[in-house]
């Protein structure tokens, strides 16, 4: 048996990992969907068309995915997080059940019209229907992001006892809802997001390419995906340098907010100046591989480097050493990875992203086989960068749930037993991988299929609406 | 603090907030039974289908609607949480495999229609066909059990009285989905459906008053609850609607029949809700008074609500009309 408290934390990591590719797909997607049925409107050229109900299907499944692993994570704060839950209820509710109405009504609504609607309606619903959609998915990463921002630097609340339990009290809606932490992880989140669907969307597209271009061999929509690398690398070229330089910002509020985290991002022990930014750094210990919080490491890095990007610019700068919490420090390790994957993978992008606009620029785009390669390689990276960053942010914060209010482990339901725990904790692995296997094998047969052929549109056959790709595709 | 002061010393009009947030609760619980509802009667029916095109018939019925219904639960989850946080962990704590249960059945549920159209073969279909049957009978059973157990304050997960609710709700969607699939399905099919709707409606009358009769017996706790009057015209309204119900059908009144359903559904939760009442959760012994949130967040949450649900309800008008009538199977899936 698992301990209860080990085995929820488990639980709720597995979830809200796997959850998450599914939101970032719909997030990301929609600026796109909404840009496409735009054109398709406007123009009625039929590659738009052809764009949009290719890259509906993917939504659409991402979508379904999403809400069934989405749902599971709104009931695992009552099921798991029962002490949590009452104690900040009052506060973290309310952001739960506006963006149920505010945001979620408002998707899946209007998807039922966006995916089985196009003959049904006119244009002009139509494309409202695809802003309902995308305006939906960012307005749920609002209220998400607000309760989980709160989280992080709470405020506007106090603490009262009742019947012996302290419970938060909401006093300042304003302040605890636009906490310091909200904005600077709305955008990183949300251009993440957009960023990571660009490298999924140059990545297909550049196994197209590349079949076409490069192996020769006929691709019959080639003019679709030509047009969709061109529209990722747009995209990426936007989003990629946006995300590093807003994330650097967004480090510097972490260090003042956060210092513990901001210490074991970069493995800070003993309070310092002119600490270096380590590239790299491993345990003097061979023994001591597996302990995470190991004190004796050896690093590569830049000297100052880590005071400069904490006090933007000063490299004497002084950091807070993990040893000055009274706290136990979180698994350093864990997060010191996942923060220099994170950052690594984002300057990976900036350069394929100056690397594709230079190709395009040169008008060598479709020729360049190891761009293409390269592009193909990083689809899902996007993804992966998210949740190393995801894993920085509440890794990071341990042993808090609430930084500074309430430790994890006391916010575990007090009557969980480790045999329920454990059960559900080994279903949520079966069911979470055959699901995330599936999702894979359907979104991959939804790739190989390709975008509707030009004689199925409803440009050039009105009796047939979007859904006939779906058997047609077979 | 900011200039929102005002909000935090009196409920807003100086209404009873708890017990209005107490009856939208159950409001937005009625939606999803009723909407959800039809989605799993359909899921069930679709095991009387042999026919691929019928099949592909009765998928198509719910393809648009199934994932909006479904939010009516998120949305109860967090009306939950937010309006009686003391609740929504007690509950979902307590009930705990129960609550994964019901998560696991939805997630077939979701999951099945969607993959079934993937791909064309027999193995293929036949397996999620099975799984949305499935998916879509687990469900309102387990959530029938659930809501019983909530209601008379069990303390295991799975009791007579619980089993007696879970197959009262199962039937209860069975009349949904067969008054739903008659409006939107006409020729021998929808004759069937007919058929079904009046079994699964007698059925229905049945289940439910030996879930009544049975709650009379085994709660003592509860049995003054049944001398209020509200309960004595509740049960006469389902013993109505039942018979409008099945005259409906008959008739081919096809929407009069989906519309006693939806008054169906809305009684059997009034009855649960008068039951319950003045609790919340009996068996923490929480009262609704006790368990709501405090003046401010409940003043904010009420000002949200009551703006944001009628535009949701919008939402569905304009969603359901886009897609009023019998189903055209060459346009959809």
């Amino acid at each position: 048996m698992v301990d209860p408290v080990l085995a929820s934390r488990l639980q709720f990591a597995l979830t809200t990992i796997v959850h998450i590719i599914f939101p970032v797909m719909s997030m990301g997607l929609a600026p796109f969907l909404i840009y496409f049925t735009w054109k398709e409107v406007r123009t009625g050229q039929p590659v738009y068309e052809q764009l949009r109900r290719f890259w509906t299907r993917i939504f659409a499944v991402s979508f379904v995915v999403g809400t069934v692993t989405g749902l599971v994570l709104e009931f695992e704060f009552g099921t798991n997080f029962a002490a949590f839950s009452t104690t900040a209820g009052e506060l973290f509710g309310g952001p739960l059940a506006l963006e149920g109405m505010m945001a979620f009504m408002l998707e899946a609504t209007f998807l039922g019209i966006f995916v089985f609607g196009r003959d049904r309606v006119s244009d002009w619903l139509y494309f409202l229907s695809s802003i309902a959609v995308g305006l939906g998915t960012w307005l749920s990463a609002v209220w998400i992001l607000i309760a989980n921002s709160w989280m992080q630097t709470p405020r506007g609340f106090e603490i009262v006892v009742e019947n012996g339990q302290r419970i938060v009290k909401l006093t300042d809606p304003l302040a605890a809802y636009l906490n310091p932490r909200f904005s600077y992880m709305f955008i990183h989140m949300q251009n993440a997001a957009v960023e990571s669907v660009a490298l999924f969307m140059a990545g297909v597209a550049a196994y197209y390419v590349f079949r076409h271009h490069v192996w020769d061999y006929p691709i019959e929509h080639i003019d679709v995906w030509e047009k969709t690398l061109k529209i990722a690398l747009v995209v990426l070229i936007i989003t990629a340098p946006l995300q590093v330089i807003q994330g650097d910002e967004y480090a510097r509020h972490v260090s003042e907010t956060q210092p513990q985290k901001f210490a074991a991002m970069e493995a800070v022990w003993e309070t310092d100046s002119y600490v270096p930014e380590y590239i790299v750094a491993f345990p003097t210990d061979v023994s001591d591989l597996l302990n995470p919080r190991t004190k004796d490491l050896f690093g590569i890095g830049i000297p100052g480097g880590a005071s400069w990007l904490a006090s933007g610019g000063n490299p004497q700068a002084t950091i807070r050493g993990l040893d000055s919490f009274s706290t136990k420090a979180p698994p350093v390790a864990i997060v010191f990875w996942a923060f220099r994957i994170m950052v690594a993978l984002g300057f990976w992008f900036i350069l394929l992203a100056v690397w594709g606009v230079y190709r395009w620029w040169r008008g060598e785009l479709f020729e360049d086989d190891l761009l293409h390669k390269a592009l193909m390689a990083s689809s899902l990276l996007g993804f992966v960068a998210v949740e190393v960053g995801w894993i920085v942010t509440e890794v990071g914060r341990q042993p808090w749930v609430i930084q500074g209010v309430m430790k994890t482990g006391a916010g575990v339901s007090p009557n969980l037993t480790g045999a329920e725990a454990t059960f559900t904790l080994l279903g949520f692995v079966t069911g979470y991988l055959l699901l995330l296997g599936l999702y894979t094998y359907v979104v991959g047969r939804i790739i190989r299929s390709g975008p509707p052929s030009k004689d199925e549109l409803t440009q050039s056959d009105s009796s047939r609406g979007l859904e006939s790709e779906v058997t047609s595709g077979e | 603090m900011s200039n929102l002061g005002w909000l935090a010393t009196k409920p807003l009009f100086g209404l009873p907030l708890a017990e209005l947030w107490f009856t939208l609760l159950f409001f937005i619980f009625g939606m999803f039974l009723f909407l959800d509802g039809f989605d799993f009667g359909v899921g069930i029916l679709f095991a009387t289908r042999d026919d691929d095109h019928e099949k592909e018939h009765l998928l198509a019925a719910i393809g648009p609607f199934w994932d909006g219904n479904e939010v009516w639960l998120v949305v109860f989850g967090g009306a939950l949480f937010a309006a009686f946080p003391s609740v929504y962990a007690n509950l979902f704590s307590r009930y705990y495999l129960l609550m994964f249960a019901i998560l696991a059945g939805l997630g077939l549920r979701g999951l099945a229609p969607e993959m079934y159209e993937e791909r064309e073969d027999d193995r293929w279909r036949t397996f999620w066909g099975y799984s949305f049957v499935i998916g879509s009978a687990v469900t309102p059973f387990l959530l029938g059990l659930f809501v019983m157990n909530w209601l008379v304050g069990a303390t295991g997960l799975i009791t007579p009285v619980g089993v007696l609710g879970g197959v009262t709700v199962l039937v209860l969607t069975v009349v949904d989905g067969a008054a739903f699939l008659g409006v939107k399905t006409r020729g021998a099919l929808r004759g069937e459906m007919r058929t079904y709707g009046v079994q699964a409606a007698v059925g229905y009358l049945g289940v439910a008053i030996s879930t009544l009769g049975a709650i009379y017996v085994t709660e003592p706790g509860l049995r003054s609850s049944f001398r209020s009057p509200l309960i004595v015209a509740l049960v006469i309204l389902t013993a109505t609607l039942t018979g409008i119900y099945v005259v409906a059908l008959r008739r081919r009144r096809y929407y009069a029949a989906f519309a006693a359903t939806a008054a169906l559904v809305f009684g059997l939760v009034g009855l649960v809700a008068t039951l319950l009442f003045p609790f919340v959760d009996r068996t923490a012994g929480l009262t609704i008074r006790e368990a709501i949130i405090s003046t401010l967040p409940l003043n904010l949450m009420s000002i949200m609500a009551s703006v944001l649900l009628p535009i949701v309800l919008v939402y569905f008008v304009v969603l359901y009309s886009a897609f009023s009538g019998p189903i055209n199977i060459e346009e959809t899936y």
